[in-house]
């Protein structure tokens, strides 16, 4: 039960109507909240997807304190090092010698010798011009053996240039190294989740004799290595493009940019470059748009006219998605977000035309960490925060899309929404939980 | 070398430890950072944030905000908030960049202040200390804000506790245990700084007979009562059967207590156990420990703390490269959970979880220990 310590307040500033809301940024910046659902994956847990690698940050300990919790809390502690920054290196000026000393230091008392290392550098290294190309040719020249990639985590630049998300999603891939291509291989970057197996960006690549790798398969580092064989990237999620465009100058591989979508029409067009790539027929997709048009019809008849939300945990096209639930008669009543990527603009304006009254919340709002949480009946959450926020126990508990991905996603997105209807979960529990599905990697 | 960790855990930063003290008072903390300070805040250092709708919230500076040193969105951004939310006060803690930058935020609460008529601090944290120095630098500007006047004094004999935080005592009921305790052996509790309390109950401090300070971050506040309402204080925190009662007898006699500090005196010698923690918990425990088991007990201090309360065993080392040759002499070691790496493999480890070096993750080995010291006991 929430404890007031507040007085009760109306939602304005919190809440839009959609007709009233600007495309992409439809709320006021001021101070922000941070609600409690945590699934979404930071730093810590990307980068722990390459194998063999070892993380260090450099950072202060306000800032450390985050990020060793939650190495710990994956059971990941000893694949974690920290270096401290205090006042004394800030009026010193003597960062670059802190991290070299630093590293070493961890280095040699490690009981193994990591393959990788991930250095995390600070917004305290931006800001005071420490030279760490210097830092990092000294590093590579006293350990010769070891790959070492520059890694940020500098939230300053969270409003400009490109954010901490991405840049790790790019220097996760930063250590390929060149190699010969083999043209029957492909991989999929860019996700913290991996991608379901059942997709057809599995399903069409096997079946023409590729292999697909995804980062989540490789069991060590010659595995990870062996990436840089493959001749294409796909990626489908925007915050893994600039890893697919550092791959295609770096190792000359192709990047097929497949965003994720839930429109029939947008999904074939995807899938028509991609077999075009795989320089393979193009299937006949009616059969699978036929199974998502039974499966739908499937669901409308379980959860009539019960309200669903969307949050922009769930999904990188809450609106893509609100769209297609809406126009196959499900109830969406409310999507929470802050903004919307570029690939939403047509969803936005469609759904601001054909249901102007549809509510937006945002989710970092300051009144949202006051207004009431609950609802008054039975309501579906696609997303951890929309649960959150509503206090239900009816939830799809996913991030990212889940992995899910084309006509195969939106079936398996729909069994989820039946589950989710039918069974009780332990919200507060659950969505509390950081890294959705990171697990011990 | 200092300042690194192979694989050892960070304690809760100043920042935090601010929000943590404000939390339960109608207040609105704001922390003047980028990002993630209020994530790592809510998430690791706050068991109370998700069943309480508390005011803390992020500036979310911006790299041209902070390189043109524009304090002018915050303060308007605040303002706004302000507006909006009706808090009791404002409080605004700095993180490493507005350090970088110089931000005055004493200037910028002034202009809060006047602005809006509602009672501003501004508190030069900066993410490079404790928690403990964070509570104890908000604690006394709560303090220097809204104990100003004098109260009449109670009758009965009466204390207040001071320096009271989940980040030490977490949500294990030890807190209202503590109370309960006191109040059954005739001692009011008139506040607690700052859980389970209110402000306007806060405001009442200056009634009680003396102040108990059970963590070192309570007593900044204590000296401010002292120097202003000239209120005795005695430290300790109350662990174990006879340690609490040695206190509650020190309480009703406290004109008399020459020394102040309940856990520094008649302690043994040469020490095998050691624990490992907060400065006024850890050397309460090593005393209690003492006076229930008769063997000497060596409490390590890893967060700020004062040379002159230490005990003769006692010592303060934070870095895993001072820790580990402490932590050879050991037969028995007593502590979170994420020290155990470091410990030496032929020692006893005794898991005591520490929210504010752990957070969340060992709350089942945080027990109530405030007249049982059973658990540990247990375990010896």
């Amino acid at each position: 039960m929430l404890k007031r310590l507040g007085q009760e307040l109306d939602n304005t500033n919190a809440m839009l109507l959609l007709k009233h809301a600007n495309f992409p940024n439809p709320f006021k910046t001021e101070l922000e909240y941070s609600c409690s659902a945590r699934g979404t994956w930071n730093i810590v847990h990307t980068g722990f997807l390459m194998p063999e690698a070892h993380e260090i940050y450099v950072c202060a300990a306000g800032c450390l304190r985050g990020v060793v919790l939650t190495a710990a809390e994956m059971q990941a502690s000893e694949r974690f090092s920290t270096i401290e920054i205090r006042e004394e290196n800030v009026l010193n000026g003597d960062m670059g010698e802190l991290l070299i000393n630093g590293v070493s230091d961890i280095l040699e008392q490690l009981p193994y010798r990591p393959k990788a290392v991930q250095i995390f550098t600070s917004c305290i290294h931006h800001f005071i011009g420490c030279d760490l190309k210097l830092c990092y040719q000294t590093l590579r020249k006293k350990y010769p053996a070891i790959d070492f990639t520059d890694c940020y985590m500098n939230p300053i630049m969270r409003k400009s240039g490109l954010a901490p998300d991405p840049t790790m999603r790019r220097q996760l891939y930063s250590l390929l190294h060149k190699r010969p291509q083999d043209s029957k291989k492909i991989n999929i970057i860019g996700n913290n989740i991996a991608t379901k197996k059942n997709s057809e960006l599995y399903q069409l690549a096997e079946s023409a004799g590729y292999q697909v790798t995804e980062i989540h398969d490789c069991k060590n580092y010659q595995e990870y290595q062996e990436m840089a064989s493959a001749t294409a990237n796909i990626c489908y999620h925007a915050s893994g493009k600039p890893a697919g465009e550092m791959l295609l100058k770096k190792l000359n591989q192709k990047l097929l940019y497949l965003p994720l979508s839930y429109s029939y029409g947008e999904i074939q067009y995807w899938l028509t470059i991609y077999a075009t790539y795989l320089n393979i027929m193009l299937p006949d997709w009616s059969e699978q748009i036929a199974l998502c048009e039974d499966k739908i019809k499937q669901v409308k008849n379980l959860i009539g006219d019960t309200p669903i939300a969307i949050d922009s945990s769930a999904t990188m096209r809450p609106l893509g998605l609100a769209r297609f639930l809406l126009e196959h008669k499900l109830n969406i009543c409310k999507i929470y977000a802050d903004s919307f990527s570029q690939e939403e603009k047509q969803d936005f304006y469609w759904l601001q035309e054909n249901y102007p009254d549809l509510q937006l919340f945002s989710i970092s709002q300051i009144k949202m960490r006051m207004l009431p949480r609950e609802s008054k009946s039975k309501i579906i959450a696609i997303g951890q925060k929309a649960a959150y926020f509503l206090n239900t126990p009816y939830f799809i508990n996913i991030v990212e899309n889940g992995g899910l991905w084309g006509f195969s996603g939106i079936i398996n997105l729909l069994e989820l929404l039946e589950e989710a209807f039918l069974t009780e979960k332990d919200t507060k529990k659950l969505v509390q939980i950081k890294g959705l599905g990171c697990g011990k990697i | 070398m200092n300042q690194t960790a192979r694989i050892i855990s960070t304690y809760t930063a100043d920042v935090s430890g601010v929000c943590s003290a404000l939390f339960e008072l109608g207040g609105m903390s704001v922390i003047h950072d980028a990002s993630g300070c209020n994530s790592t805040y809510n998430t690791h250092d706050e068991p109370r944030w998700y069943d309480y709708d508390s005011m803390v919230f992020l500036s979310g500076i911006s790299e041209m905000e902070a390189i043109m040193g524009d304090d002018e969105k915050l303060i308007q951004d605040i303002i706004s908030a302000t507006e909006q939310l009706s808090p009791k006060f404002v409080a605004i803690a700095g993180t490493p960049i507005p350090m970088m930058i110089g931000t005055d935020f004493r200037a910028i609460a002034s202009v809060i202040e006047k602005q809006t008529g509602i009672p501003a601090f501004g508190l030069a944290t900066n993410g490079m200390h404790t928690y403990v120095q964070g509570i104890s630098i908000a604690l006394e500007a709560l303090a220097k804000k809204f104990v100003i006047n004098p109260v009449e004094k109670t009758k009965n004999l009466s204390v207040n506790l001071l320096g009271v935080t989940p980040l030490d005592f977490s949500i294990n009921n030890s807190v209202q245990h503590m109370r309960e305790i006191l109040e059954n052996n005739q001692i009011q509790v008139i506040s607690c700084w700052s859980m389970g309390d209110n402000l306007e109950q806060l405001q009442l401090a200056p009634s009680a007979s003396l102040n108990l300070v059970v963590s070192y971050a309570g007593l900044g506040v204590a000296k401010y009562l002292k120097t202003k309402f000239n209120m005795p204080y005695l430290i300790a925190r109350p662990y174990g059967k006879k340690f609490t009662s040695e206190i509650i007898r020190k309480i009703k006699n406290f004109a008399n207590v020459k020394n102040p500090v309940l856990f520094q005196e008649n302690r043994l010698q040469n020490a095998k156990i050691i624990t490992i923690g907060e400065g006024v918990s850890t050397g309460s425990l090593a005393k209690a420990l003492e006076l229930e088991t008769g063997k000497a007990v060596k409490s390590v201090i890893a967060t700020e703390f004062e040379q002159t309360m230490l005990a003769h065993n006692d010592i303060i080392a934070r870095d895993e490269s001072e820790l580990i040759p402490i932590l050879k002499q050991a037969e028995i070691i007593i502590a979170d959970p994420l020290y155990q790496p470091i410990c030496p493999k032929s020692s006893k480890f005794i898991p005591l979880g520490h929210e504010g070096f752990s957070g969340r993750i060992y709350h089942d080995v945080m027990p109530d220990m405030t007249d049982n010291l059973d658990w540990i006991l247990n375990q010896l």
